[in-house]
Order: C-alpha cells, then structure tokens, then sequence
C-alpha cells in the first residue's frame, strides 16, 4: 500500500512538469508586453526595454523556462509582476478561503445527490425518478455564474437575507457570506452526484447478491445501505472527487460573481494582467490539489472494495521491473 | 414425514415485457412434505426458478406479477402476508441458495459478515460474540475452517463459496431449503462434494428441500419425489420409482432417454427434436404436442389435466403407457 502511494507520488512530478511546460508556453504565446502592462500606458518605449531586460524576458523561452523549474525546486516560485509580492505566499494565503468553499459546495452537493440518486434509482421510472433526473439534468446544463446571479438577486438584493458580495469576518457572518456561493457551487455537482449515484445503484441493484441479501429477510432500508449503496459506491466516490478537486482549484465564475477573495478570482484577475508568475504558481497549485485529491480517491478505493486493496498490495515496485527487464 | 410443510396451489406467474406477457408459470401446484426432497426438474426457460422465487417472494416487480394461486406454509398463504411477516419468514423458515456462487456473494463484505447478518436479522436478542460462535459454527458445519471467517467472497473458490451460500441459507436451521441449481457452476468433482455436504446437513437438520436442476442422475440420487416441469406446468410429478421406472408423460420419457448410458452400446445421444415453445405465445393445447412423437389431433385443443396414474403418480398426458409402448 505504502509502495502503491510512493508510486503515485513519483508520478505526480512529469504530470506538473507538463502542466507547467503549457502554461509556460501559452502565457508566452498570448499577445501582450508584461512589462508594458506593468509600466502602464505612460511608459517609455526606453522604460519597457529596461524592465524587459530586469525580467529576463529577451531571454529564450526554454532558458527561461529551465529558469522558472530550477528556481521552482528551490521552492522559489517568483514574483508577482503586479505588486511584487511573492507568489506562494498569496496562494496561499488566498487557499483557505477557497478551501472553506469548496468544502461547503461538496456538502450541499452530497446531501441533496446522494439521497435523491438512491431515491431514484429505487423507484426507478416512477413520477419522482422522472422529475429529479429532468431537474438534474437542468442543474447540469444550467451554466453556474446564471445560478449564482439568480440567486442573489432573490435572496440577497430582493430579500436581503444574504450578503450579495465578499466574505465575512467571524463566524456567523462568515456563515451567512458563505450560504450563497455554496448552493451556487453545489448544485452543479449535486445534479453530477445524483445521476452517477442513479446509475451506479441501478447497475448493482439487478445484481445476485441483492436476490441473496432479500433471501436472507433483510429490510429493503438495510439492503439498500448495506449491500447496495456500498457497491455503488465507487463511481460515486470518483465523481465527488473529481468535482471537489475542480473546487478546490478555485470556482473561477463563483468566486467572481459573489467576490470570493479566493483562488480563482486570483487567477482570473492575474490572467487579466498578465502576471505570468503569479498564473504559473496558481495553476500549478491547482494541479497539485487535483492529483493529491485524485490519489486520495484512490486510496480510499482500497477501504471501499477489498479486491482494490488486494489488488494495490500486489503492485509494487518489483513487479513493474520484472515486467521492464522482460519487455 | 408425513406431514404437509408447505403446498402451491395454482401459483400464476407472469412477467410483462416490452416484447410481450411472458408466462412463465401457469398454475403449478404440488406440495412438500416435512423433511422431504422434492426435485423439481425441467429445462431452462421451464420455470424452475420463477417457482422458487415465486414462493419467497422474490420476483422482480416490475417486470414480474403473481396473477394467482397460493402458497400456503404453516397455516398461511405467503402470498398475503404483509411485507415485514414476510421478512420473517425468508432465511429463517424457508431459504434458498442461488445457481452461481460467483455472483451470488457481495464482494465488498467478509464472509462471516454475510452469514452473521441473517443469525442476527432472526435472533435480535443475540449479542455479537454468540451471534460470531454460532457463525464459527455453521462454518464448521460447511467444512470452512474457523480462520478464515474474515476474508473476502473473491479469496474463496467457487466450490468454497458455494459452502458459504449454503451456510448463509442454513444457518437459521430453516423448515425448508429451495436449493436453485446448487452445483451447475461447480465442477463436477466439486458437484458430489456439495452435494453430499447438502444432504448430510439436510437430514442432520430434519430440512425439507425443493432442488431445482436440469440433471436427472443428481436428482435421482438426492430426491425422494420428483416434479417434471414443462412451459410452466407440472406435466408429472410421484415418487423416484415412478419416474423412473415407470415414466408417463411423453417429455419425461424423453428426458430419460437422452441421458447418455454407460451400460447400452448408443452410438448417438437421443435428444429430444424441436424447441419449448415460446412462453410469449404458447399454443392452446398441450404445450409439449409439437415435440410429442404421441400426438393426435386431440393433444392440441386443450391443455390435458394431471390424472392419477397409480397413487401418488400423476401425467399430464391424454394417454397411458405401458411398458412395451414407450419406444
């Protein structure tokens, strides 16, 4: 098991180099002066060179980027072009309020899919299956920056029981800041979970196992806990995972419509003036979040389904030599 | 022994499909005895296992309906009980062990759960370390050493798990065993073990049983009565004896005779021609006359009724045979 995690750790590191090998590249590829953004419109073209020169940017772009990867390892993530500040500590500085989000967005998530996938796939075709997959399906397609304007025209500029914008200090007006972004944010996945939980139990629910567990005189309450949804479980795992990484890494259009000082908001904003450093070092963490999430899955595969487990306790490193040396 | 367990009366099961109504049982009556082996034999598609589940109840609905008949067990038609009687009645007084002990046991808990979560469904008053001795014990009884009570359906083989199937249907010491094809999937070395585990354990317990298979020469060394099933119809039903030494019914007949014979010099098996007929469509008459090498014009306006051919032996067939005729 160890080995298996040691394994998908070494992975991770091609998987950033990619990444940030792209974002390198495309930031670059965009039309746009950074140091005449910087400088702003009263620049002199004698000013631009200079500050070109300070920033290395005359350089070619692969010692440039070799730059960027050997200052990276050294845990230096550069500076923002924008305020000088450097990039690692307003990442993470603006990590936790994303964190706390997406943490509220995956709970609204779970607790209306989960009930209303099982609720579904039980009843299958009955009037109730009919409306919930019809209002998920809105809820996927629906685009969330629509939702969340909706929503705050309702409840916070109409009925003012919510703020509208930012987040607040303390715990009750944090709570109160929070309750907006987080159906906005959980809705979507919501309708996600609730249509892979549908599938996922409607597949175990013809299974033998589930004849044996009603031979056995079982309540269909336990059966459906017990035997059903534990099966079903690992799609339903994978798709909360996936979407809990995708917030984690900031909801860009979320965070934009309710001013959410988080990640994504960052990105967008540094986007927008092309701080290149500061998008490398969002991205990047981004990355990092979605496969230390991703391995987390999988991880928790092995407690869900015992073959998984047996399964990582046979690779290892030694079989993925033998079967090298073989080839 | 001479004591009525439990009695089907005209039980009428249909399934309602996109394709058409299926009907797959078409008022089967017979009755078993206490302690009694009753096997109940007849080709895929006759119906054998919409019987068995029909008497517990399982049948998927929808497709399945239980258009009539009754079931009547210790005074009661199961058929009526409510929904938690019934609970009560499955895995506890009447059990039933499935085909494919491959797909019959949930993969994602230990076999020791599986077989304690029907001890403890039945005797709520039992605490955990009895409700685990008295699984150590049935375990014991299936011939599946204590220590291996934890692991998982997918480190046992099929033979062993086809043991735990049995020990999960046994454990509550039922009245009566369906036992649905117990030892099709096994290997036939495998077959004899269960087979003999099953009726050892079953004259230990006093079990009655109803063992559904295709396989006569099983049937004939397990069961003290035999029920031929044909299209949904008991088409002959008495005693071992009657059976086989005396068979009646033109499709009994040809089932014996296409059992390849160790002591005749066959060249060829001698099957019996043509198909069952489709259980979407079945012909007003005898649903066996298409096949039927006896068959007059008479056979296919009316289904025949079972008559008495000597005590106990009854045949759904128009005509007698006596010994010289059935060639």
């Amino acid at each position: 098991m160890w080995k298996y995690i040691l394994k998908r750790l070494l992975m991770m590191i091609p998987v950033l180099l990619g990444v940030t090998f792209l974002v390198f590249f495309i930031m670059n590829m965009t039309p746009g002066d950074p140091a005449a953004i910087i400088l702003g419109d009263q620049a002199t073209p004698e000013a631009i060179a200079q500050l070109r020169e300070e920033l290395g940017l005359n350089d070619p772009l692969l010692l440039r980027y070799v730059r960027y990867i050997v200052d990276m390892l050294h845990g230096d993530f550069g500076e923002s072009y924008k305020n000088g500040i450097s990039v690692a500590s307003q990442v993470l500085d603006k990590f936790p309020n994303t964190a706390i989000l997406a943490i509220c967005g995956i709970f609204v998530a779970l607790a209306i899919g989960i009930p209303v996938g099982i609720i579904s796939a039980r009843k299958q075709y009955s009037a109730l299956d009919n409306v919930s997959m019809v209002l998920s399906l809105i809820g996927v397609s629906m685009p969330v920056f629509w939702l969340g304007l909706l929503l705050s025209l309702l409840f916070a500029l109409k009925l003012g029981w919510f703020p509208s914008q930012g987040m607040g200090s303390g715990f009750l007006p944090l709570l109160r800041s929070l309750v907006l972004p987080a159906i906005t944010l959980g809705t979507g996945s919501a309708a996600t979970v609730a249509r892979m939980t549908r599938s996922s139990m409607l597949e175990v629910i013809r299974q033998d196992y589930i004849s044996t567990a009603r031979s056995k005189g079982l309540s269909e309450k336990v059966i459906t806990k017990r035997h059903m949804f534990r099966n079903a479980l690992i799609p339903i795992v994978t798709a909360v995972g996936l979407q809990f990484g995708h917030l984690l890494g900031g909801a860009m259009l979320t965070e934009t419509v309710f001013s959410w000082p988080g990640l994504g908001r960052l990105m967008i904003d540094s986007l927008n003036s092309k701080d290149i450093p500061m998008v490398l070092g969002s991205v990047l963490f981004m990355t990092i979040m979605f496969s230390f999430v991703n391995l987390f899955i999988d991880i928790v595969y092995a407690f869900i389904d015992p073959r998984i487990k047996s399964l990582y306790k046979k690779s290892g490193f030694k079989k993925k030599k033998a079967k090298g040396v073989a080839a | 022994m001479d004591k009525e367990l439990i009695r089907v009366e005209d039980l009428e099961i249909r399934y309602e499909t996109d394709d058409g109504i299926v009907y797959a049982l078409n008022g089967v009556s017979l009755h078993v005895e206490e302690g009694e082996t009753l096997g109940l034999v007849g080709e895929t598609g006759a119906g054998k296992t919409t019987l068995a589940k029909g008497i517990l109840r399982l049948i998927p609905s929808p497709p399945g309906k239980v258009v009539g008949g009754k079931v009547m067990y210790d005074g009661k038609d199961l058929l009526q009980l409510s929904d938690t009687e019934m609970h009560k009645i499955r895995g506890n007084a009447i059990s039933m062990v499935f085909q494919d002990p491959m797909t019959s046991l949930n993969p994602v808990m230990t076999v020791g759960d599986q077989i304690a979560e029907v001890i403890s469904v039945h005797n709520p008053g039992l605490s955990k370390e009895e409700v685990r001795e008295r699984v150590i014990a049935i375990l014991a009884k299936v011939g599946i050493s204590s220590d291996r009570i934890d692991e998982f359906p997918h480190q046992f083989s099929g033979g062993m798990k086809q043991r735990v199937i049995i020990a999960i249907a046994l454990a509550c010491n039922p009245k009566l065993l369906l036992a649905d094809e117990p030892t099709t999937a096994l290997d036939v070395t495998i077959q004899a073990q269960v087979l003999d585990m099953i009726q050892n354990l079953k004259k230990e317990l006093g079990t009655a049983m109803i063992l559904i298979s295709h396989d006569l020469g099983v049937v004939a060394q397990t069961c003290d009565r035999v029920a031929i099933i044909y299209a949904g119809r008991i088409v002959e039903t008495g005693n071992l004896h009657d059976i086989y030494h005396n068979p009646q019914h033109p499709y009994t007949l040809g089932l014996l005779e296409s059992i390849p014979s160790l002591t005749k010099n066959v060249k060829r098996l001698n099957p019996i021609k043509g198909l069952m007929p489709d259980p979407t469509d079945l012909p007003p008459g005898c649903p066996f006359a298409p096949r039927c090498n006896h068959a007059t014009a008479k056979c296919s306006e009316a289904v025949p009724e079972l008559r008495e051919i000597e005590p106990g032996h009854f045949s759904r067939c128009i005509r007698t045979f006596s010994e010289g005729e059935r060639k």
